[in-house]
């Protein structure tokens, strides 16, 4: 039972100082969770500390690869807007390389 | 008629500084008491005489957040953007004293450094603390500031205390819970994730709190706040009574700046941001409450050097690792920097204080066939300090926004013409730099400057604003008025367009 954080991480560290089996790390390129001591917070925690914090939908996934924090969870944007936004993003990248 | 030079704010009984000492045309400071005004004055964000002379940094050493506003995106990291929260390169604490202490080295002119972000530095505190412990030890002359949501402030202001540090800044958009949860989605709390009202409750409970903690430890606060039209607008005018009641020194309403590309629920659910006109019609009903602060630039939360411009780039990790420090000679020589501009400033007061009033007592209104009142008029000013209109329309990155009346001229405040993406090779279709600039101008009839292309001057015609070189290298209030009488004889500003009997002298 180990969470695992994506290559949707940021990088800003939220999560690091609160993790109470400290099994999340500073790696490249982004945190890493160790899923030896990962225990998902329980016993200590009824939420995992990490997906608590953590600012990016999608980031943080469990064993089965779901997101605990899925998209428009925290930010609140439609699932729609989203969906624009990542197509116009794309279109623009597309373009530009 | 009295002082033409209108300041920002209404008179204050008592405690107030004298007419002279600080009532320039861009002080914000009027009503500020002078023991505050001693803390504040070699402080660039607070002054526009100081922001010529001294030179502020921030550095990105906090990176985590525990709440999330509709306004910022964490995922946001673009160079071309100039823009609160966006910042490229997180340093370590100490790397981030170090090139504190480089950049003081580099730039005797530097005389605060603040940790603003990117995410909250009181949701790291070990990283931030650490980096003003190591300042207050190797550079007790630099200023420390800390900027911050509040949420963690009640917590953290024994600690605050202990360092150097001269001023906190909270960001309060709202009191009222109601309003907090159409800005704050969610906040990070007691080990939980807290959404929606709830959680905007608990941040403005603790917002208060720390604001009055802060005041009762003898903490100077200002705060900030986002005008987000249509959630907090109306909303902020209590917002400014009631920091105010509590003692906060300084209010700074700052615009939303949300477009699409930048991916926050703002940008992308088509929230607007405030017009020029707006923004100034809060921070005028504001301004009875609380001293406004009009200088605001918005910066980066890594931004380096003097006010509109930013040096970050010179100052590489590489360059920073390697560079040899002399903390004696750096401090010797910012003292002597700081004494001298100390000085000039000093002097400048004191000759405005004996000069005569300028001439818009010599505005005749005689010599107009009615006796209608005029109407104010808007007019942007290219300069690169000093007072003057100095700067050529192409140069400027900022211009100074003046209202001239019947009553006076009265400073504004500032318009930046890059606040936005202009483009690159990630982003999408931008506007031009020019068109940015014209859209920047919006509400000004005239712009005056050193100099200006033909191109600029076609398009700022088009836009119904006129270009004009013809005050090059005179003070900018004296310029502005004579603008402002040259309109007035040419029967520009009666709103029924009668057409005056002779010109005024």
């Amino acid at each position: 039972m180990a969470l695992e954080i994506n290559d949707l991480c940021v990088n800003c560290w939220a999560c690091e100082p609160l993790c109470p089996n400290k099994a999340i790390y500073s790696a490249a390129p982004h945190f890493e969770i160790d899923p030896d001591k990962c225990t998902e917070c329980a016993g200590d925690f009824a939420d995992a500390q990490c997906a608590a914090i953590c600012p990016i939908e999608g980031a943080i996934v469990d064993e089965l690869g779901d997101a605990l924090n899925p998209p428009g969870s925290l930010t609140g944007i439609p699932l729609q807007l989203l969906a624009e936004a990542a197509g116009s993003a794309a279109g623009t990248a597309a373009k530009t390389s | 008629m009295e002082l033409p030079v209108i300041s920002n704010t209404a008179e204050s009984g008592g405690g107030g500084c004298s007419s002279h000492s600080c009532g320039s045309t861009a002080d914000q400071l009027n009503q500020i008491p002078d023991e505050i005004l001693q803390k504040v004055f070699n402080h660039p964000c607070y002054s526009e005489d100081a922001h010529h002379h001294f030179a502020r940094m921030h550095v990105a050493v906090a990176p985590a957040c525990n709440i999330q506003c509709h306004y910022c995106n964490r995922k946001y990291d673009c160079a071309n953007e100039s823009r609160p929260g966006v910042v490229s390169e997180l340093l370590t604490p100490d790397q981030a004293a170090k090139k504190t202490l480089v950049v003081a080295s580099e730039i005797p002119q530097m005389s605060v450094l603040g940790i603003a972000g990117p995410g909250d530095p009181l949701a790291n505190p070990e990283r931030t603390f650490a980096t003003f412990q190591m300042l207050s030890e190797h550079a007790p002359d630099i200023k420390l500031c800390v900027s911050t949501n509040g949420l963690m402030l009640p917590q953290s202001v024994d600690e605050i205390a202990k360092h150097n540090i001269d001023h906190v800044t909270i960001t309060i958009n709202c009191v009222d819970p109601d309003v907090g949860a159409k800005i704050y989605p969610w906040i990070f709390w007691n080990n939980k994730r807290i959404k929606g009202r709830e959680g905007a409750a608990i941040l403005i409970e603790q917002q208060q709190k720390g604001l009055e903690a802060c005041i009762a430890k003898g903490i100077l606060v200002k705060v900030n706040s986002v005008m987000i039209p249509g959630v907090n607008d109306e909303h902020l005018k209590e917002v400014s009574r009631v920091v105010k009641s509590k003692g906060a020194f300084l209010h700074n309403v700052m615009p939303l700046i949300a477009e699409a590309e930048h991916g926050t629920f703002y940008g992308l659910t088509g929230q607007r941001g405030p017009t020029q006109d707006e923004l100034q019609a809060l921070q005028d009903a504001c301004a009875g409450d609380m001293n406004m602060m009009r200088h605001c630039r918005q910066c980066r939360a890594d931004a380096v050097g003097l006010l509109g411009e930013d040096r970050g780039a010179e100052f590489t990790l590489d360059k920073i690792a390697e560079y040899e420090l002399d903390l004696e000679g750096a401090a010797a020589r910012r003292a002597e920097v700081r004494d001298r501009i100390a000085a000039e400033l000093e002097e400048k007061r004191n000759a405005k204080a004996a000069a005569p009033a300028p001439k818009l007592v010599a505005l005749d209104m005689s010599g107009l066939a009615t006796k209608e009142a005029l109407r104010p008029v808007k007019m942007a000013v290219a300069t690169s300090g000093g007072g003057l209109i100095n700067q050529h329309f192409g140069h400027a990155k900022e211009f100074l926004i003046y209202e001239a009346s019947e009553k006076g001229v009265r400073f504004l405040g500032h318009r930046k013409t890059d606040l936005y993406c202009t483009g690159g090779d990630t982003c999408g279709d931008a506007d031009t730099t020019l068109q940015q600039t014209v859209k920047a101008l919006e509400g000004c009839e005239v712009v005056l400057c050193s100099k200006i292309g033909y191109e600029p001057w076609g398009m700022l015609e088009e836009a119904g604003i006129a270009p004009n070189g013809e005050h090059a290298m005179e003070g900018i209030e004296d310029a502005v008025m004579a603008v402002y009488a040259e309109m007035a004889s040419a029967g520009k500003l009666v709103e029924t367009a009668e057409v005056p009997a002779q010109s005024a002298a």
